[in-house]
């Protein structure tokens, strides 16, 4: 059995195309090198001019013609079943942010790692924060453009039980290549175990996860290192001197500067950071959430 | 048509001087700054590419960062797409050929053609200025896909400038070449009389002229966004980020028959001079270029298969792009009849002839593979298209450039370089190619995506044998530099026709006089690779 409901048509696109070509390759390098030592200038002192022969570029006309329709074809019936979601499948939306992939569940389950039931339809609404980013399941054979400000999906079904990688498949920026999740496929007892199994009911405290899932912490450490932006630790009280409006400015951190720089991120910047890389997460975090995070950044 | 003194000087030794030569307005010499302002940016694009394969050698953090690891491949991208191949070969050959071919003294508008080389200039600096200037040359990919290039703090504006005033030039040798085809050819030469690689360039040339303006526009709209805050592309600010893939690739897409129109050009030069007999199908390879630049304009699409799009949209523009394919297939099939009952002579712009057939094969055919729409949802942006596109790019134009330098040579500079060093150079670089590129291919069917700093476990074997390759395919290279460097300097002296062809170069001398010809040249009878010493069919 594939791992998924594609594997089949994409494959066969793949195979018919790359077994045209393969024989198409050789041929032609067979005959390039045949002629090359028939009519070498020792073997053939005298050329032919032979400018056109019509029946002979008639065929190799009609018949790379025919070819490439019919592997046109079979691209297109790969292709069309991925753009219609079954009305059965089960939705989850797919949120890229730089560089993390978060998977929330209808019934409120967030998870940053995708787990479907096996021989479901799974379709999944992609969502961008950001900057855009592609959801590929190589093992599946599908990817999609995760597009801010668009409402795309994806669907599929996982046929096989087992982990597969997910990659982000449209560069995104510095870390790019670090933006990795997986789907595992289970069987249905073992999806409905893991989805109410509930939330990790560690003593985390509630802002750490709320920086967790939203990927905050793929720029600000809470180490004091300096990774993309400042880091978390000891942030409340630091003295930093930001650009604004163009202006320098020194200033002391507090509550109410982070709340603001974490609705409207780019209307100043600390000195010797980048602007602009960082959304605005006014609409996704609510004040309650935000009061959280500052609460926990505090004790950094 | 000038020279009808009985002797002038070689163009090169004319005039002395470094000014005789930054403010030239011979087409020869505009020819050579080209070449050699071109071919410096190949050898710094090789070198950031180098770096890239050895970063690769290892997964995880070997030599730079991740950082600068973007920016290295996003330089490369640039300087290899707009400072080296989109004006390698009609810049460099195609003005130091192209009058020469057509009997003519030079291109309709020698100032223009110095100016272009100028703005060419300007547009390098600025290239290589982000290093300097700003924070740091742009890490967006040479593609410069919002609205991650409106929102990185690299320096996009200036790069995307270079890449604006680099358009420029591009457009005006494309205008000044569909001039000097229209009106300079040598009297009783027609359209049909013209060499192929004249054809080849004159297509290259209304693609030049047509598609550059758009990505003129489209960078400015990048710079409007960013430094006005205009919201085009990106939709924090209410634009639309799929709106500026289809403006990128409605150029980008035509661009790339910009760069391969012309390298079939030389092929179809090369193929029948060591055939010693007429092109096969000369209407056909003519005509499909043209055909190739016309449909060329109508698959951007096919970038975007799976960044947003219709069902429709989908198939008409996958169904587009396969058509691409009858024209480029009926080439090649010119091209292989060429060599039959030819009377062959191997020499190395054979070679490199040959093997652009070969490398070009498995670029166009990959090409056909991810034209599919299911298989391209499985490859896009994966390193089978890294894999696809440098097949087609320095397996195809890269080989093509080399061979039209091996070819014309002792044309341009009157010496021979050592053959036999030349044939070594060249197996080299073709098996270190194939190395470096073919496991590109296998990373991409297994799933590896592109623009990767660093990799899963089971990528580390193939990416090994890739980096492996580069470092053969540069040993080629160098031992091919210095060959013709030891050959320029004291070469041979070449005959004027080394390789007994009979387009209008070789009834120049080589060096060629100023004004290209002291005596008016004599077109071939019967087409312009009718050889007379062979016999008719």
């Amino acid at each position: 059995m594939n791992a998924s409901n594609f594997v089949e048509g994409v494959d066969l696109s793949l195979y018919v195309i790359l077994g045209i070509s393969v024989f198409f390759l050789i041929a032609i390098t067979f005959v390039m090198i045949y002629f090359l030592f028939k009519y070498r200038k020792k073997n053939n002192p005298v050329a032919t001019n032979i400018p056109h022969n019509t029946l002979l570029e008639i065929v190799w006309t009609v018949i790379p013609t025919i070819l490439v329709l019919i592997m046109f074809w079979y691209g297109w019936i790969g292709y069309k079943p991925m753009l219609t979601a079954p009305s059965d499948a089960m939705e989850i939306e797919a949120v890229g942010q730089m560089w993390k992939w978060t998977f929330k569940y209808p019934d409120g389950k967030v998870s940053d790692s995708l787990v479907i039931p096996i021989d479901k339809p799974v379709k999944l609404n992609l969502k961008s924060i950001d900057v855009l980013h592609s959801l590929y399941i190589p093992a599946f054979r599908i990817k999609r453009d995760v597009v801010p400000g668009q409402d795309f999906m994806m669907w599929f079904t996982g046929q096989k039980l087992g982990t597969y990688d997910i990659f982000c498949a449209e560069y995104c920026g510095q870390l790019h290549s670090y933006m990795l999740s997986s789907c595992t496929v289970v069987s249905e007892d073992d999806y409905n175990n893991w989805l109410t199994s509930g939330p990790n009911l560690s003593n985390e405290h509630p802002g750490l996860t709320l920086l967790k899932t939203n990927a905050c912490l793929s720029c600000h450490s809470r180490d004091g290192s300096r990774i993309i932006g400042p880091s978390f630790k000891g942030l409340i009280g630091r003295q930093e001197v930001i650009i604004r409006d163009g202006n320098r400015e020194e200033i002391i951190v507090d509550e109410e500067y982070i709340a603001g720089k974490i609705k409207n991120p780019n209307t100043s910047e600390v000195e010797t950071y980048q602007a602009g890389l960082m959304a605005s997460y006014g609409d996704i975090l609510s004040d309650d959430d935000i009061k959280n995070i500052i609460d926990y950044i505090s004790t950094l | 048509m000038t020279g009808t003194s009985a002797s002038q000087p070689s163009y090169l030794d004319v005039t002395k001087g470094l000014f005789s030569w930054i403010f030239t307005l011979d087409h020869k010499r505009i020819g050579l700054l080209y070449l050699y302002t071109v071919g410096s940016f190949f050898l710094v694009g090789v070198i950031l590419g180098v770096i890239m394969r050895l970063e690769l050698f290892n997964p995880g953090a070997d030599i730079i960062e991740a950082q600068t690891y973007n920016q290295v491949f996003t330089l490369h991208g640039v300087i290899m797409v707009f400072l080296f191949i989109i004006p390698s070969i009609p810049a460099v050959f195609g003005n130091f050929f192209l009058p020469i071919m057509l009997g003519t003294d030079d291109v309709a508008f020698p100032r223009i053609n110095l100016m272009s080389w100028w703005l060419y200039v300007i547009g390098a600096i600025f290239a290589l200025g982000t290093l300097i200037f700003g924070d740091g040359p742009a890490d967006t990919g040479w593609t410069f896909y919002a609205p991650y290039s409106v929102k990185t703090g690299t320096n996009v504006s200036m790069t995307v400038l270079a890449a604006f005033v680099l358009g420029f030039s591009s457009i005006l040798t494309g205008l000044n070449f569909i001039v000097t085809i229209h009106r300079l050819r040598a009297p009783g030469m027609g359209f049909n009389d013209m060499p192929l690689f004249s054809w080849a360039l004159y297509a290259t040339s209304w693609i030049q002229l047509l598609a550059t303006p758009i990505i003129g526009i489209t960078l400015l709209m990048i710079l409007a966004e960013r430094v006005l805050g205009i919201g085009l592309f990106d939709p924090a600010i209410g634009g639309d980020p799929i709106l500026y893939q289809h403006l990128f690739w409605i150029y980008s897409h035509p661009a790339v028959y910009i760069m391969a129109l012309p390298a079939m050009g030389i092929v179809s030069e090369i193929i029948p001079t060591f055939s010693q007999r007429t092109i096969f199908g000369y209407k056909a390879i003519a005509y499909s270029s043209m055909g190739i630049a016309l449909v060329g304009y109508f698959v951007w699409g096919h970038h975007m298969f799976t960044s947003g799009m219709s069902g429709p949209s989908a198939w008409i523009f996958s169904l587009l792009t396969f058509f691409v394919a009858i024209p480029t297939s009926i080439k090649v099939f010119n091209w292989l009849a060429t060599l039959y009952k030819g009377s062959i002579d191997i020499e190395v712009p054979l070679l490199y002839a040959l093997a652009f057939i070969f490398n070009f094969l498995i670029g166009g055919l990959t090409g056909l593979v991810v034209g599919a729409l299911a298989a391209d949802v499985h490859l896009h942006d994966t390193y089978f298209v890294v894999g696809h596109f440098h097949y087609v790019m320095l397996g195809g134009t890269g080989f093509a450039f080399i061979g039209g330098l091996h070819y014309w040579f002792p044309k341009m500079w009157g010496k021979m370089y050592n053959k036999a060093v030349a044939k070594l150079a060249f197996a080299i670089i073709f098996i270190g190619l194939n190395i470096l590129y073919f496991p590109m291919l296998i990373l991409g069917v297994m799933g590896m995506p592109r623009r990767y700093y660093d990799y899963l476990p089971e990528f580390h074997t193939l990416n090994q044998v890739s980096t492996v390759g580069s470092w053969i395919m540069v040993t080629g290279l160098i031992i091919m530099l210095v060959n013709l460097f030891i050959a320029h300097r004291k070469g041979k002296k070449a005959p004027d026709n080394p390789w007994n062809g009979i387009t209008l170069e070789w009834q120049t001398k080589s060096p060629p006089p100023l004004y290209n010809f002291d005596k008016m040249p004599k077109l071939a009878k019967g087409g312009p690779y009718n050889y007379p010493n062979a016999k008719n069919s």
